[in-house]
This record gives C-alpha cells, sequence and structure tokens, in this order.
C-alpha cells in the first residue's frame, strides 16, 4: 500500500509562500480547461475570453480596479482578524449594514446638495459595519458565543433587514413599486476618477486601508500582540496579552472595512441600495486574505486575481452563455489548492510504500 | 378547532427538521472524532443538486437520495485530503468546500432552472396513521423522515454502546494516545468525515426530494450552517441533535404559519427568526464554560500529526 508522508522541513520554506499561490492559480486554470473541455468548449479560447479579454480595454480595467477595491478593503479587515484568530465569516452582512447606513442619510439629506455628506456617509459604513460586528464580539467575549457561526448567522439577518427596508421604509416612492432605493444624489456619490468609466475616487480610501493596515499589522505594538495571541495563545496569556481585546479589535476593524466596502459599493457602481448588494465579496474576500498570504500588500495582489475571476466569470456568460456561478467554483478551487500548496512550506511530502 | 392548526405546525416541524438532523448528525460523528467541517453546507447543497439531477433524470427516490449521499461523502472526501492528510487548518479547508459546494451546485443546477420534481411517498400505517392527532403527527412521513430518527438511534448505539464508538471517541478526545495503542488516527477520521458527509448529502437530498421539490439557488438556505450550530447546543450528544432540531424546525414552521395567517409584522422579521433564535441558543449554550469544556471533544479542530 502507498502511504503519502509529511516530512517536516528542517526549516520552514519562505518563498513557498509566495510560489504557493501561483501553483494554486496554474492548477485552478488547468482544472477549469477540463471544465471547459468537458462543456465542448476550447480551453484555450475560452480562458482567453475569461482571463485576458477582461483586461484588454480601458474600460475593463477601470472595472477590474472598480470590483478589485471592495475585496481588497475587506480582504485587509480579514486578514487582521485571522491573524488574531478571528474568524469573520460574516463580512457580508458587515457589507449589508453599511450600505444600508450610509444609504439612509444618502436619501435622507440628498436633495439639499450638502457637502459633508459623503463624508458623513463614509463614516456611517464604517461604523454601520462596526455595529453588526460588535454582535459577534460582545457575545465571543461575554458569552464565549463561536464567532464563525454568530457572524454567519448575522448575513442572513442583515440580508433580511434590507430587503425589508428597500421593499417598506426606505423603498422608492416614485419607483412603480420595484424593491429597490431612489437613485443617489450626486452629493451622494463618489465623483468618477475618469470620465465615462465607473472607477471612482473610493479607490483612495481602499489605498489608505493598505497603507493603515500595513502599519498596524507591521509596525504597531498592538497588532504584535494580536498575531501573537493568534499564533500562539498560551504564550500570549503568559506574556499579558489581552484576548478579549484581539477579539474586538479582529472584529469591529474587520466590520468597519466591510461596511466601508458596502458604503463604497451603494455610492459607487450601484448609485442606490437594492435588494442584492454583494455577489459574495464577503466570502470572496476571505480567499483574498488566503492568497494574500495574510500580508496587506498581499492583499492587494488577491484582490486583484479575485476581481479578475468575478470579470472573467461575467466575460464567459455573456460570450458563452455559462452560468455566472463558474466564478463561485472557481474560486473554491483556488482556495483548495492554494491550502494544498501551502503544506510545502512547512513539509516535503513523501510518498512510502509499506 | 385547535387540531386544524396544531396538527400541521407539529407535523410541518418534524419535516423542517429532517434534513436538520441528517446534516447534524453527521457531522457530530465527526466532531466526535476530533474533526470540524465547515463544509456542511457546501456538501449539502451539492447532495440536493445530485439528487435533484438524478431524480430529474427518471431514478427512483431512493437512488437519488444515495447518489446524493454518495456525492456527499465524495465532496468530504477532497476535504479529508487536505484537512487530515495534509493537515491544513480545518477551518480554512471547509470554507473552501462551501464556496465550492455553493459554485457547483449552482453551476449544474442552473439547467433544472423552473423544473420541479414530484414529492416522494408518504408512508401509510394502518391504523396509527389514522389515530387523531398523533396520526397525521407522527405517523404519516415520508421513509427520509423515519430514516432520519433510526440513524440518530444507531448512531448513539455506535457511539455508546460498541467498541469502534469507543475508538471514535478516543480519537477524538486523545488523539496521541489512540495512536500509541496502535489505532490509525487518521483513516479513522476519514471515515467519520466521510460519513458525516454522506449525511450532509442526505440533508441536502431530502430538501430536493420531499420539502421543496424546486431547484433554487443556494436553497439549503444557511441549514448547513445551523446544522454546525446544533451540534454544539447538543453538546456532542446524539439525542439532543433531536431536540434542538424540532426546537428549529418549530421556529421555522412557526414563522410561516405566522406568515400564512398575516400577522402584522414584517416577513423579513419572521423569516430571520430561524437565524437570531440559533445565535440565542448558541449564546444559551456557550456561556457556562462548564458546558463546552465537559463535552467539547479535545482536540476539535486540530491537525493530527503522529508523534514518535
Amino acid at each position: 500500500m502507498m502511504r503519502i508522508v509529511l516530512e517536516p522541513r528542517p526549516s520552514p520554506l519562505p518563498f513557498m509562500r509566495i510560489v504557493a499561490p501561483i501553483i494554486a492559480l496554474v492548477l485552478t486554470v488547468i482544472v477549469s480547461s477540463l471544465l471547459f473541455l468537458s462543456l465542448g468548449l476550447n480551453p484555450l479560447s475560452t480562458l482567453e475570453i475569461f482571463f485576458i479579454e477582461p483586461l484588454s480595454t480601458l474600460n475593463g480595467v477601470s472595472e477590474w480596479l472598480l470590483k478589485a477595491s471592495p475585496l481588497i478593503l475587506i480582504g485587509l479587515g480579514i486578514t487582521i482578524g485571522i491573524r488574531a484568530n478571528v474568524w469573520n465569516i460574516g463580512a457580508e452582512g458587515m457589507f449589508t449594514v453599511g450600505a444600508i447606513a450610509a444609504g439612509w442619510l444618502a436619501i435622507t439629506f440628498g436633495g439639499g446638495n450638502h457637502i459633508w455628506l459623503l463624508p458623513a456617509m463614509i463614516l456611517a459604513g464604517a461604523l454601520g459595519g462596526m455595529a453588526w460586528a460588535a454582535i459577534p464580539a460582545f457575545l465571543k467575549v461575554k458569552a464565549n458565543a463561536n464567532e464563525i457561526l454568530v457572524t454567519l448567522m448575522l448575513n442572513y439577518v442583515a440580508a433580511l433587514i434590507l430587503s425589508y427596508l428597500v421593499n417598506g421604509p426606505m423603498q422608492d416612492p416614485e419607483g412603480m413599486n420595484y424593491p429597490q432605493t431612489a437613485a443617489f444624489d450626486p452629493s451622494a456619490m463618489f465623483p468618477p476618477l475618469v470620465e465615462g468609466m465607473r472607477i471612482n475616487g473610493s479607490i483612495v480610501i481602499t489605498v489608505v486601508a493598505v497603507i493603515l493596515a500595513w502599519l498596524f499589522l507591521d509596525r504597531s505594538f498592538v497588532g504584535f500582540q494580536m498575531s501573537v495571541g493568534g499564533a500562539a495563545p498560551a504564550a500570549a496569556r503568559y506574556a499579558g496579552f489581552n484576548q478579549s481585546r484581539s477579539i474586538w479589535v479582529g472584529l469591529l476593524v474587520s466590520g468597519a472595512t466591510a461596511g466601508l466596502a458596502g458604503m463604497m459599493e451603494a455610492a459607487g457602481p450601484l448609485g442606490q441600495l437594492t435588494p442584492v448588494l454583494s455577489p459574495g465579496y464577503g466570502f470572496t474576500a476571505i480567499i483574498v486574505a488566503f492568497v494574500g498570504r495574510l500580508t496587506p500588500i498581499g492583499v492587494v495582489f488577491g484582490g486583484l486575481l479575485l476581481s479578475l475571476l468575478y470579470l472573467g466569470g461575467e466575460a464567459v456568460q455573456m460570450s458563452l452563455s455559462l452560468p455566472a456561478s463558474v466564478t463561485r467554483t472557481f474560486q473554491g478551487t483556488l482556495l483548495f489548492f492554494l491550502l494544498a500548496a501551502d503544506v510545502l512550506i512547512l513539509y516535503r511530502i513523501r510518498i512510502r510504500r509499506r | 378547532m385547535i387540531e386544524h392548526l396544531l396538527v400541521p405546525i407539529l407535523s410541518g416541524t418534524i419535516v423542517a427538521a429532517t434534513p436538520l438532523i441528517y446534516a447534524a448528525i453527521g457531522e457530530l460523528v465527526a466532531e466526535r472524532s476530533g474533526v470540524v467541517n465547515l463544509g456542511v453546507e457546501g456538501i449539502m447543497l451539492i447532495g440536493t443538486v445530485t439528487a435533484f439531477a438524478v431524480a430529474f433524470a427518471g431514478y427512483p427516490a431512493f437512488v437519488a437520495g444515495l447518489a446524493a449521499a454518495g456525492a456527499g461523502a465524495l465532496a468530504s472526501l477532497v476535504f479529508a485530503v487536505l484537512a487530515l492528510s495534509l493537515a491544513t487548518n480545518q477551518y480554512a479547508a471547509g470554507l473552501a468546500l462551501t464556496i465550492l459546494g455553493s459554485g457547483l451546485s449552482a453551476f449544474i443546477g442552473h439547467n433544472f432552472g423552473s423544473a420541479s420534481l414530484k414529492t416522494i411517498a408518504k408512508i401509510h400505517v394502518p391504523i396509527l396513521s389514522d389515530l387523531p392527532v398523533i396520526g397525521p403527527v407522527l405517523f404519516a412521513h415520508d421513509a427520509m423522515t423515519y430514516l432520519a430518527l433510526a440513524i440518530t438511534a444507531a448512531v448513539w448505539w455506535f457511539l455508546y454502546r460498541t467498541k469502534a464508538g469507543l475508538v471514535v471517541r478516543i480519537v477524538g478526545e486523545a488523539p496521541q494516545s489512540a495512536h500509541a495503542i496502535g489505532y490509525p488516527v487518521i483513516f479513522i477520521r476519514y471515515l467519520t468525515t466521510m460519513f458525516g458527509g454522506s449525511m450532509a448529502g442526505l440533508g441536502g437530498a431530502y430538501l430536493a426530494l420531499a420539502y421543496t421539490p424546486l431547484w433554487v439557488e443556494n436553497m439549503t438556505a444557511g441549514r448547513g450552517w445551523i446544522a454546525l450550530a446544533l451540534v454544539v447546543f447538543a453538546a456532542w450528544r446524539p439525542g439532543r441533535v433531536l431536540l434542538g432540531a424540532w426546537l428549529f424546525g418549530g421556529v421555522t414552521v412557526l414563522q410561516l404559519f405566522a406568515q400564512g395567517i398575516g400577522i402584522k409584522v414584517p416577513s423579513e422579521l419572521l423569516s430571520s427568526l430561524p437565524y437570531i433564535a440559533t445565535i440565542i441558543v448558541l449564546v444559551a449554550i456557550s456561556r457556562n464554560p462548564q458546558t463546552l469544556r465537559l463535552n467539547a471533544p479535545v482536540s476539535l479542530g486540530q491537525s493530527f500529526r503522529p508523534q514518535g
């Protein structure tokens, strides 16, 4: 019988941390080619439609960055959480609540052409996400309730609240009963960066967040304490690091980034609230964090890659009428291969006979 | 008068609880051996779409159920290779499976756009089914509902009355000791994980074959996650899984009835009740640290690498 044995390396192989995502991507492309082949499609031309064509125009690049921005932003928050061993899989809900909070301001004060409206919406988005994240943080710290399950359950609750609002109190009175709010006033929207394209000023928020996250994780003592607490809880307790604070910080930061991302989506490409705001950004951002090796700079690359997967999915949906869910299938495959390839950082794989 | 309301509510509770029982009892066995599989939701979806596809192709329901169980076991095998053989983080591997299952099921399921299936037959037990109240509530369900109860009883018997069950529990409590005595820890965890996967597949199949025989993307609607919460609520004991599942089935059915009779509460608030109930129940059970410490398998969620 053959046996696969993991043999610990004498020391970890740091460059594998960077190579592993590339291995994972190559394997994902191979698997997706096989899938295309089984559907009777030419794999090469399909891959071209999937990965190359979306970026072949300036507008395509604008869409690429537009989708990467929320993924990077949420991915940063999730990274900080996972570093502290706090698993936030409720970013989708925090995204929604952030968008609702900002959307309420937009609808209430949109007519007045206030200069403070957009900054207030940014604040409201972050606070809304943090408020939603405070629930699992409180329940984890005070009642030891598993944050994975609580954050996940709250995704459904947030989606239902949004559905209630756009069908009721926040519905556009002149919207022919469509479940959506009125379109936001221009003073409640990010100005476009390039005329005629959807890429807008909100990308500045993401750039600033990348820098702040880097400073926090690599340069601050709290960030260091959180990472130690996540990697070696016993050592952290011995050193007197505060575990409750890690949970609060991990969840509130990821709540703020997810809420901001929701606000950016509402005040950017959507320009209103609709029953579905996010094509699964909250979950995809978890993959972004892993592809990004749980580092802020890596998350930028992860966000760009996963954004491209979204665009590719849309492209094959339009030109080959494949279902859009092909994107989620690839996302899951990518994470699988990435986790598998990561094993090579610490272990050699040996096949033994016995 | 009360019969007209009570009977459908109680009977509906048992139906709504059935997919949760399958998914939770399977995950319970995996967790007793130390494996947390956050992919339950994804496996359920794969089970649902498999059952739908097989039944849609004209095969009888039991073939569809078997196929779903097989597909669930296969999906959990992918998780097991990653989490057990390659010793990756179990949470991450489970999440990957949930994302993959959601994508794959939607990809396959888009062929069934608005197709619907015939629900599986209810068993009519002579005499018993004709009893007032008790008859329609307890003795007028389909075979899969009873199978879920039988499997729960079998799992209880296996875990507490057989040597193999004892070994599974030892593997969960003290994997290094189990390894030292000579038990193949990883292999045993493969078996429990795949049992969990096949049960989640069956739970998903129940949705397609009996509950809502109409394909909708992500139609499990978080039941896999609720099942994971149920295992905690049950303090890893099979009997209490039933209790928890009926509780959640009851909440689900009550809110549907409340919506049906047009109670002046937004339907979204009612629809969110099962999720809110899950959180409340988790908080209630986790508040006392003793409960978790005494009952949770010691090695839960930790990778095992043989030492020595």
